[in-house]
């Protein structure tokens, strides 16, 4: 009961401080552990872990695939001894901890079910959220592994289980945060992501209790992202809460208010952070945290923050500290948390949320039209492939203004980035071999016999589609099954599967610029005989393809013919590819950090396949003195974020494929 | 071309000799437009003719059509398994429906035919259609028959329904159109006549059940009421475990071994030096050989030994002659 005269305009107790995480891991479990430790002590009230492609996608560290990636953007995790070791010292009956994990997801609760049970704590009293979204891998982040079917059964599956024995987990994030980085505008993140529930929670209605719908929709939570247009960012997220509300209401009957409140993690936008001058991202990622944190309405449940430099690398953990000090900075400093919504009865709030509602619901009436967001994967994949190509285009011609970027580039020399490494981490090239002799030994040491009876009986358990996958699961992570055989099981009982690439269908576009750059591709195709042909390849398991779709979509609108196979090709694929499509010229992009060990891998390969006289391009986050080395390897040009004209790159590889096929340049 | 390009004659020897490593440098050079190019690519058919082979090229040319989304690179993926496991070569040449409105083209359909990359005896390579859905370039034309002359099955994978199996059954052997259950549009097709009746028609995702029978009994209905009782109707599922796949080879090998080769091929050369003319000339050169039926008409009295591009050189000389006063566009 408020008392009569109580003020209005303030808390009678400022708020608990939302939970503050860092999206932390790298290596192996022992030096996850550590940074996890010393994370914790410096103020972090929970964890955050982020796993290493390999894991990510299901392979252990001795797969062709896993070449390159291992332990690089975040720890790799092989089976219950790992993650005994990743959780070593931290109480589990009360920490909670968010695992970003999607298609391996049901595998890495498994496993933490049994780290608890190994550390004595029950499975009911487990607190966390396994991220467990599989269609914005599809739209964006591209770490799934099987096709869309079983892979909404998994989710379903590990959503029943949980709300019957591990009652306080979030067994899915739906994620709006990737569709952003794909280049969602707020109207098409809040439809999407809104569409992507509707779909999860469609399938579990079939696999869960009707009595138990309430619960199931109280467990949902999102995960966001927020740009640095921060007035906007927060306007769409109290159109989400309210899309949330009429969801539960309307279409699953929940009665229960606090089931249908919106809840939220975040991680703010990375898109926007920029290479050039770096520094300057501290203030962006401080505005984009206002977003999430401004309005009580919709405030954020727990936040973690990037690094000023991840558009460099790999953040290092001073890096981490500095944004973890922010949120501190915002909880314990401000007086953030000592008002009610500052935001009621702002017209100006009102107005932005109206507007975002409406589109928001014309967008998901078109999702719902095409069967809804599973069978729509095509149509928003190639509507995120436009966005993200207008986004470019108006940062391009300066219309969008990215400071130190396409204005006010003059700059001093940065202290922060003038040591050897550049101010980034950089792994341990060990670590790789380490983990694979690792891996091949705990193979050689565990209960073969348990293994194979385990693994048998996930395979019957996955041919049973009225069955939960999750007891066979738990049965196999206590039997020491690895990473990888858990997913070869489930890739040969549900098929793999390759998601859209969007480009296909995304619209040409044109401009004067192009028409230039068209004319000098005409001239060179003419000189060459055929159409100048040049292939796109995504080498590795990063599954970051926005950056390789835009590049071979504004290649097709400059008159090339570009072949773009989507992600997570082996070297010798695409050598085999840029071989027998007979392609002039090879652009190949890697965000993962992995670009040392892959890049030279496809050089040697395209000598094998007889290509080696194609030049080849690399672009993605490659700090100075990798770049240099790829170079010196034969690298013919090497681009990274900075270089955000792509009518000026696509000029440059049309004068390299002329300068190798002995065409003369364009007469002046 | 690059200086260093080996020469059409050179390639067509590699070819008769099964050297599969030549295929990239054939498709360099079949889809090269340079001058030069159109000799050595002459050079080349005449190299792998019948005559210089003694014989048909060996390869079995298969046509794989269908609208958009059926299920085809799937298919394809698991069909260029099962012709693997049969210890066959096998060449894919895919014909990217993908618009050229600036020009420029996206391929990407081989990102969807899952093939081992080192197997050298699987070659796939995407070509961007031509002028309208489903046509096929002359240069698609020109590397079937080459190709055919090494590998052991030429795959000839297009988009489409209704003209498209046309002008892949002007090039293939035996033309299988692939359809979903549920899509009317092939049923409505075959009844109107709008599609020629194919070899071999398949029905894809099988794992539906009782949908993709329903579909297969209508078709089979359609393909009685139009008499044409040759046709294999068979059910196929992709997504694992498949199923159908080891008894589609057996079909489409079962209408290659009823087929008379000799008088198929020398049929599609025959089609394929008058495509490649009307590519070239259009419908005024087309005129000027008194219209397509008649210009078929003579090329069947031509002698049965020419290669196509030696035929459609012979179909320029005859519409000049015709339009004597050289104004013509010949």
């Amino acid at each position: 009961m408020v008392p009569m005269n109580a003020p209005t305009h303030r808390l009678p107790e400022p708020d608990r401080p939302w939970m503050m995480r860092t999206y932390a891991g790298h290596s192996d479990a022992r030096r996850s552990n550590e940074l996890y430790r010393r994370n914790l002590a410096k103020g972090q009230t929970g964890l955050s872990v982020a796993f290493d492609l390999p894991t990510q996608t299901g392979y252990d560290a001795d797969h062709e695939l896993a070449r390159g990636e291992v332990g690089k953007v975040g720890v790799s995790i092989a089976h219950r001894g790992d993650m005994a070791t990743l959780l070593d010292q931290i109480p589990l009956d009360r920490m909670n901890t968010s695992m970003t994990i999607n298609a391996t997801a049901a595998w890495l609760l498994a496993l933490y079910i049994v780290a608890a049970e190994d550390q004595g704590v029950p499975e009911d009293q487990l607190q966390g959220t396994t991220q467990n979204d599989i269609l914005k891998e599809y739209l964006s982040r591209g770490t799934y592994a099987f096709p869309p079917a079983p892979s909404m059964r998994l989710i379903a599956d590990t959503i029943a289980y949980t709300v019957e024995h591990v009652p306080r987990w979030n067994p899915i994030n739906i994620c709006s945060y990737h569709l952003q980085e794909a280049g969602a505008t707020p109207v098409q993140e809040i439809a999407y992501a809104m569409s992507n529930a509707i779909a999860v929670l469609d399938a579990v209605r079939e696999r869960v209790p009707p009595e138990l719908m309430g619960d199931v929709f109280g467990r949902i939570s999102f995960f966001v992202n927020a740009g640095v247009r921060f007035v906007e960012e927060h306007a769409k997220l109290r159109a989400m809460s309210v899309l949330w509300d009429e969801l539960g209401r309307d279409r699953y009957g929940v009665q229960d208010e606090r089931h249908r409140r919106f809840r939220y993690g975040v991680q703010v936008n990375s898109l926007g952070l920029t290479e050039a001058q770096p520094e300057n991202n501290v203030y962006r990622i401080a505005l984009e945290a206002l977003a999430v944190t401004l309005g009580r309405g919709a405030r954020a449940r727990a936040i973690q923050l990037p690094a000023w430099n991840e558009a460099l690398g790999l953040p290092r953990p001073w890096d981490q500290q500095w944004s973890l000090r922010l949120q501190q900075v915002l909880a314990y400093e401000t007086d953030l948390l000592e008002y009610p919504d500052i935001f009621e009865g702002s017209k100006v709030m009102e107005g932005l949320v109206e507007e975002m509602l409406a589109g928001a619901r014309e967008e998901m009436a078109r999702v719902a039209e095409q069967g809804g967001a599973v069978d729509a994967v095509h149509y928003m994949k190639s509507a995120l492939v436009d966005s993200h190509r207008a986004r470019l285009l108006r940062i391009e011609s300066g219309d969008l203004v990215m400071v130190g970027v396409n204005r006010y580039t003059e700059t001093e020399p940065s202290p922060l980035t003038s040591d050897a490494a550049g101010g980034i981490l950089v792994v341990d090239p060990e670590v790789e071999a380490e983990r694979r002799a690792a891996v091949e030994r705990w193979r050689a040491e565990r209960d073969q016999q348990a293994v194979d009876t385990a693994l048998a009986e996930l395979v019957r358990v996955a041919g049973e589609d009225t069955e939960n996958i999750m007891p066979a699961t738990i049965a196999a992570a206590r039997a020491g099954v690895t990473t990888g055989e858990w997913a070869q099981a489930l890739r040969d009982a549900f098929g793999e599967y390759r998601a859209p690439t969007g480009v296909g269908e995304a619209a040409a576009v044109s401009s004067e610029d192009l028409a230039e750059l068209r004319d000098e591709v005409e001239r060179v195709s003419e000189a060459l005989g055929r159409r100048l042909k040049f292939l796109v390849g995504k080498p590795g398991l990063d599954g970051h393809s926005n950056g390789a779709e835009q590049i071979a979509v504004r290649a097709r609108d400059a008159g090339m013919d570009v072949v773009y196979e989507g992600i997570r090709l082996t070297p010798s694929q695409i050598a085999t590819s840029a071989a027998q499509e007979g392609v002039h010229v090879v652009g190949l992009s890697i965000l993962s950090g992995s670009h040392r060990e892959l890049i030279p891998s496809v050089l040697q390969e395209l000598q094998d396949a007889g290509a080696g006289d194609v030049p080849v391009v690399v672009g993605g986050i490659i700090p100075d003195a990798d770049a240099a080395a790829l170079r010196e390897a034969g690298v013919a040009a090497v681009y990274t974020p900075k270089d955000y004209d792509l009518n000026r790159m696509m000029r440059e590889i049309v004068a390299l494929v002329a300068e190798r096929n002995g065409v003369a340049a364009p007469a002046a | 071309m690059r200086p260093e390009s080996p020469t059409g004659a050179e390639l067509g020897a590699r070819l008769r000799e099964g050297d599969l490593s030549a295929a990239p440098a054939v498709l360099n050079l079949v889809e090269s437009r340079a001058p030069q190019a159109r000799e050595q690519t002459e050079a080349l058919l005449a190299a792998v003719s019948p005559a210089e082979l003694g014989a048909e090229g060996r390869a079995h040319i298969v046509g794989v059509t269908g609208p958009p989304g059926v299920g085809k690179s799937s298919l394809l993926s698991r069909l260029v398994a099962e012709w693997r496991a049969r210890d066959r070569s096998v060449a894919v040449l895919a014909v990217d429906p993908s618009s050229r409105t600036s020009g420029g083209s996206l391929l990407g359909d081989r990102a969807r035919i899952e093939a081992d990359p080192r197997d050298r005896a699987i070659f796939i390579r995407s070509t961007a259609a031509g002028d309208r859905l489903g046509g096929l370039a002359p240069a698609t034309r020109a590397a079937a028959g080459a190709l055919a002359a090494a590998f052991d099955v030429v795959v000839i994978e297009t988009v489409g329904v209704g003209q498209s199996e046309t002008e892949v059954a002007d090039v293939a052997d035996t033309v299988a159109v692939i359809v979903q259950p549920g899509s009317g549009d092939v049923l409505q097709f075959l009844k109107a006549g709008i599609m020629e009746v194919p070899d071999v028609l398949v029905v894809t995702k099988a794992d539906l059940g009782r949908v993709a029978l329903r579909a297969l009994a209508n078709l089979r209905a359609a393909l009685r009421s139009l008499s044409a009782r040759d046709t294999a109707v068979l059910a196929v599922s992709s997504v694992a475990p498949a199923t159908g796949i080891g008894e589609l080879v057996d079909a489409l090998d079962a209408h290659r071994d009823r087929l008379d080769l000799a008088a198929r091929r020398l049929r599609s050369r025959r089609l394929v030096a008058l495509a490649d003319f009307a590519t070239e000339h259009g419908e005024r050169g087309l005129r000027a050989l008194g219209g397509r039926r008649e210009a078929e008409r003579w090329l069947e009295q031509q002698d049965p030994a020419l290669d196509a591009g030696t035929l459609e050189r012979a179909l320029e000389e005859r519409a000049r002659s015709a339009d004597p006063s050289g104004s013509g566009t010949i």
